[in-house]
């Protein structure tokens, strides 16, 4: 039963050769990430690695240590090919544990207040919608800034930013769910309240919150790109999509476009890429798209 | 209906009180503006007095009293920084993000609705998978860089328009805007079509799947058979069918743009709100940090409030229901 289920849902995905591909395109970057320090010229975190004399550089010149720069370098010397696939690593790492917690977080308050109902539902649900009412990108902008830089503190702020599309999602689904029948019928029997809401109303409530994770991993990443490009983000030894073009951007209009270009078009790929493999699956797991 | 508005207005202003709290207590729990205010070398005294000027020695609900006294009476504290009162501060940036905020709500409806119309009755046309892959992207590609481009295309490789700032201004009643000269107008382009770009593919999709449900309704069936021509069937019955929607997002949307503002002021220097609070971020000036976010809140209520108001006129099933 569910072989066949998978096998429907691939036969179905076959059918846009869009997402196809950019599914291919979002497999092969997450592999180019975690491989990044075997298939990269260089270590552009470690210092020593680093000669300012390479700095600045236009694609395709060759550096002290011997080999092609393919991208050109940085401001900091650094080679812009393995910052790319070192930034992208960090981008990809940032949305996806920001996702993850974020989803399970707002799941979790979702639910509750689906299966619970009454006053902790209003308190819960009148909180998120008031969040929601906020814009995200400047809750995490004050978060991030208050916080200060660093890994955890930007997971913090893109967690507190994200997790409230997770819960109205979750909320909206197993609200749903939780009129019908089969969730009566298990009321009835003995079993515990959390074996009800995790082996039948949860499973049952996760296609919708699929999809709203994969649109909002790419939203994230591109939220962190956008705080690192402000300068509120992770800390400039560690840079990431968005600092990469920041730093970029200060050259831009002395002519040296490739220090922002490239990263750029390394993060629209990556962004787009997993929102079109996102809207694929919205369309498949919507019934009502479906004829 | 009045009741309504009423129980709607009692609702808002206590969103309000918790949103002022909750800023305050979540800015001032967090840092010490006392490393931002003092230099390193400063004496023992000169620390206690500055302290003490700024009300920093008392607990914190001392503070938060004393704050909402103060903004009550329209006193919204003194920048750290700039050592001026915040909220003339923050007024006299506000013309130049609203005019910037105005220019990119406008063309992204004025554009996207037409286009998402199209699209809607023909979904199927070369024409609408252009426009569709549009979207796609607008909701994909970040403001920051739509800027970077933008920036890159028509001031770097053409030179065409300026990079940045806001051009020759005109005074009108003590105001300055940009949108009354061809210098400011220049200046004024592309930050708003960067701002604009995001709402324009949300116009789309919205305008799109409107128009998508509207023409399989019977009202568009009946129209059709009384010999309508399409275009008036569109223009007539199926704008005014996806108004209500649209009407919403433009409200809402109002909000998250003045927000997304804070990135296109930054890329093209528009001496704007957003470029100021981001200047206050870096620096830690927390009473413009608290001021502006109390006020967005406020904004924001407002925006939610109207918007529901809107719909009373717009929905005559609403209204009868308010009434009874």
């Amino acid at each position: 039963m569910r072989a066949a289920a998978i096998s429907d849902f691939w036969s179905d995905f076959h059918e846009n050769y869009v997402a196809v591909v950019a599914a291919i395109v979002v497999v092969v970057i997450i592999l180019a990430a975690c491989f990044a320090p075997w298939i990269t010229p260089q270590n552009p975190y470690d210092i020593a690695n680093l000669n300012l004399a390479d700095a600045r550089q236009p694609p395709g010149f060759v550096g002290s240590q011997g080999y092609v720069h393919i991208l050109g370098t940085d401001s900091q010397g650094r080679d812009l090919y393995s910052a790319i696939l070192f930034g992208l690593r960090i981008s990809l790492e940032m949305g996806v544990i920001s996702g993850a917690v974020a989803l399970a977080i707002g799941t979790t308050l979702g639910i509750v207040a689906a299966y619970v109902g009454g006053r902790l539902e209003n308190v819960i649900m009148r909180a998120i919608d008031l969040q929601l009412s906020f814009p995200a990108i400047l809750l995490a902008l004050i978060l991030a800034a208050i916080l200060g830089p660093g890994k955890t503190q930007l997971i913090v702020a893109l967690v507190a930013a994200q997790y409230a599309y997770y819960a109205r999602t979750a909320f909206g689904t197993a609200a749903v769910e939780r009129q019908k029948e089969y969730i009566e019928a298990a009321a009835a029997t003995p079993l515990s309240a959390g074996r009800i809401v995790l082996r039948h109303l949860l499973p049952n409530s996760m296609p919708p919150l699929i999809v709203v994770a994969t649109v909002q991993i790419a939203a994230a990443i591109s939220l962190e790109a956008t705080l690192s490009f402000l300068g509120v983000g992770l800390p400039v030894t560690q840079p990431s999509l968005g600092s990469l073009i920041a730093n970029g951007f200060e050259y831009m209009l002395s002519g040296r476009t490739w220090m922002a270009i490239y990263p750029g078009i390394a993060l629209i790929i990556l962004i787009t890429a997993i929102n079109l493999v996102g809207d694929q699956l919205r369309d498949q797991l919507n019934p009502r798209l479906r004829r | 209906m009045v009741q309504y508005i009423v129980q709607r207005a009692i609702q808002a202003i206590l969103v309000v009180a918790v949103i002022s709290a909750l800023v305050f207590v979540g800015v001032y729990a967090v840092g010490n503006p006392i490393d931002v205010l003092i230099s390193p070398d400063a004496t023992q005294q000169m620390r206690e007095q500055t302290i003490a000027n700024y009300g920093l020695d008392q607990p914190l609900y001392i503070q938060y009293l004393v704050f909402v006294r103060n903004m009550l009476g329209g006193n919204l504290g003194r920048s750290l920084v700039f050592g001026v009162p915040v909220l003339p501060l923050i007024l006299s940036r506000l013309p130049a993000t609203l005019e910037l905020t105005l220019a990119a709500m406008l063309i992204a409806t004025v554009v996207g609705v037409p286009l998402g119309i199209y699209a809607g009755t023909r979904p199927n046309a070369l024409g609408s998978r252009v426009i569709m892959a549009i979207s796609v992207l607008g909701f994909s590609v970040p403001t920051f860089w739509i800027g970077i481009i933008l920036i890159l295309t028509f001031a770097v490789n053409l030179g065409w328009l300026p990079a940045g700032g806001r051009g020759e201004t005109v005074s009108v009643f003590g105001v300055q805007w940009s949108f009354l000269t061809i210098d400011g107008l220049k200046h004024l382009f592309l930050p708003t079509l960067n701002l604009a770009f995001f709402k324009l593919a949300l116009m789309i999709r919205l305008a799109r799947a409107g128009t998508r449900e509207t023409m399989l309704t019977d009202v568009i069936k009946f129209a059709r058979a009384a010999g309508l021509t399409e275009q008036t069937i569109l223009r007539r019955h199926v704008l005014k069918l996806i108004s209500v929607p649209i009407v919403t997002v433009f409200g809402l949307e109002f909000g998250s743009t003045l927000a997304y503002a804070i990135v296109t002021e930054t890329i093209f220097s528009w001496p704007g709100v957003g470029k100021l609070i981001l200047d206050s971020i870096t620096s830690l000036d927390r009473p413009v940090m608290v001021a502006y976010l109390i006020l967005i809140a406020i904004l924001f209520i407002a925006i939610n409030f109207s918007v529901d108001i809107i719909y009373l006129f717009l929905d005559p099933r609403l209204r009868r229901r308010g009434i009874s």
